[in-house]
């Protein structure tokens, strides 16, 4: 039984993984931006939601949703006058722009909201304590059904946006050929930055559920782009269902290392991401001869 | 009515001049055929125009209006579209995706039924990636995604490009009825007959420059071929 709570609450660890995945797998998949700085998004995200309930006493959902235009807003910007820019001067110059903003997001939530960890937790409600207790050995946390209901819910729509409106078609389009689709009438622009609002408005998303799930501080940013990063790659690069299973294997790998030891819960998701990396890009047929004549000692030929 | 004016047009790219001091005029309801050899500059003069290279100097002005800065977008909803060499489709869209996704603001002839009546053998591939097309019916979706925005000024860039000779036929077929439609054209072909055939004005390219021009019917095979060469200004 133990093995069966340990998976289920995997899966609700790996919704969280997935929402916080979303925005950067978007980015990833429609302008092959890298994006260093996501997990900083989030946790501003997270910081801006926290400081509207310091300032107004409501619910951390009720702010989200006052934060969430600030945070398309910035998307938009970030896109037009940073990204867009940066994006001209070839394919590595967008990852170390986002380097850098990741390092300016870090430093002015330190300036602003000194090196403090805080938590949403107290003003999400009694979301984040009750749960359904289904046998002796297997509980489910409504705050872990919330998430997994909206992780599937931010995907479905996303899914439907893509395949069924004439902006989730310019979207696709200009994901392939961008120069092409300026030829049939697509403004290339205006679609990156719509990508990016959207992508940032999810991390936003992620930084709530990060803010209620735990605690977060200034830093907290690349830790969470780290399990975020190693979702998308599970999942495969710019494959939007990918990713959310990507994230759901992510959260079951953490939550059954856990079961070995404590401490090995983190480790086990970056085996899986090794493990999925090998066989992906190295090939297990190339890697496999490699290791085995390690081991025995074995020379080819 | 000259739709078209281009004046002095230069383009580059980085040292390479590719595109030497081209002026041309395109009169409402005129085919222009571009032809010249391989590296011409016909390729860059119709991306010039569409918008996809920014000229070094001259100017592109378009139903009277200065469109030289404009990025391809915007000409595209005045109604200049480009069929690209090499068809450049979206491979993970479906036909009619495809065909959706560039239609425009200008409200025309041209739908996604009128597009499927003439090249009706997209029509059982409507639902299908465009990657999975064979080259005649990825042009047919080029051309018929250009068409989508009911364009005044269509630019073909070698559609006969890879195509074998029977489908080069099927798609100048199609084609045919869209030009018979009265619209304006200016085509890059590297196939001189059909070139000549189709077009009621040809202009030559040589290294960048319009070397000749002339009514394809007045006009002398031999010296189509010579200019196309060069072979004049050797002598």
């Amino acid at each position: 039984m133990t093995f069966f709570n340990a998976v289920l609450q995997g899966i609700f660890l790996g919704a969280f993984y997935a929402v916080l995945a979303c925005g950067l797998s978007i980015m990833f998949g429609v302008m092959r931006i890298i994006n260093l700085a996501h997990g900083d998004i989030a946790v501003l995200g997270a910081y801006i939601i926290f400081f509207i309930v310091e300032h107004t006493g409501v619910s951390a959902f009720v702010a989200f949703v006052v934060a969430l235009p600030v945070m398309i807003l910035f998307g938009y910007v970030l896109q037009l006058i940073v990204l867009e820019r940066s994006l001209k001067a070839g394919i590595l110059t967008p990852l170390l722009a986002t380097f850098g903003l990741s390092i300016v997001v870090q430093n002015l939530l330190q300036l602003t909201f000194s090196p403090d960890v805080h938590s949403l937790g107290g003003s999400a409600g009694s979301i984040t304590t009750s749960s359904w207790q289904v046998t002796s050995g297997l509980s489910v946390s409504a705050l872990g059904m919330v998430i997994l209901v909206v992780a599937v819910l931010i995907f479905g729509a996303l899914q439907l946006f893509l395949s069924r409106t004439r902006a989730g078609w310019m979207m696709r389009a200009t994901a392939e050929d961008a120069d092409a689709a300026e030829l049939v009438g697509i403004d290339s622009r205006a679609v990156y930055a719509r990508a990016t609002a959207i992508a940032v408005a999810i991390a936003a998303l992620g930084g709530l559920f990060l803010g209620i799930r735990s605690v977060f501080g200034p830093l907290s940013g690349p830790t969470q782009l780290i399990f975020a990063f190693e979702a998308v790659v599970i999942g495969g690069m710019g494959s939007l269902w990918g990713t959310l299973l990507g994230g759901l294997a992510l959260g079951v790998a953490q939550t059954l290392g856990a079961q070995v030891h404590p401490q090995f819960a983190v480790m086990a998701g970056h085996l899986l991401f090794l493990a999925v990396l090998i066989v992906r890009f190295g090939g297990g047929r190339s890697v496999l001869p490699g290791v085995r004549r390690v081991l025995f000692w074995r020379t080819s030929g | 009515m000259t739709l078209l004016r281009v004046a002095g047009l230069d383009c580059r790219y980085g040292l390479l001049q590719a595109v030497r001091g081209v002026s041309l005029e395109v009169a409402q309801g005129e085919i222009i055929a571009l032809v010249g050899a391989n590296g011409a500059g016909k390729t860059t003069l119709l991306r010039a125009i569409a918008g996809a290279h920014g000229p070094h100097s001259g100017s592109v002005v378009f139903d009277g209006v200065d469109i030289t800065r404009l990025p391809a977008h915007r000409r595209v909803a005045l109604g200049i579209a480009l069929v690209p060499e090499g068809r450049r489709l979206f491979p993970g869209l479906t036909v009619e995706e495809n065909l959706r996704v560039a239609s425009s603001r200008r409200r025309g002839r041209w739908t996604v039924e009128s597009v499927l009546e003439v090249f009706p053998l997209l029509r059982p591939r409507r639902r299908m990636q465009a990657a999975g097309l064979s080259g005649g019916e990825q042009q047919a979706v080029a051309i018929g995604r250009a068409l989508m925005s009911n364009p005044r000024l269509l630019l073909l860039d070698e559609v006969s490009l890879g195509l074998a000779p029977v489908v080069v036929d099927a798609v100048y077929r199609s084609l045919a009825r869209v030009l018979s439609e009265g619209a304006t054209v200016l085509l890059v072909e590297q196939d001189l007959t059909r070139a000549l055939k189709v077009a009621n004005r040809v202009l030559c390219m040589l290294e960048g420059r319009i070397v000749l021009e002339g009514d394809p019917k007045s006009l002398d095979r031999d010296q189509v071929v010579s200019a196309y060469f060069g072979l004049t200004r050797a002598i």
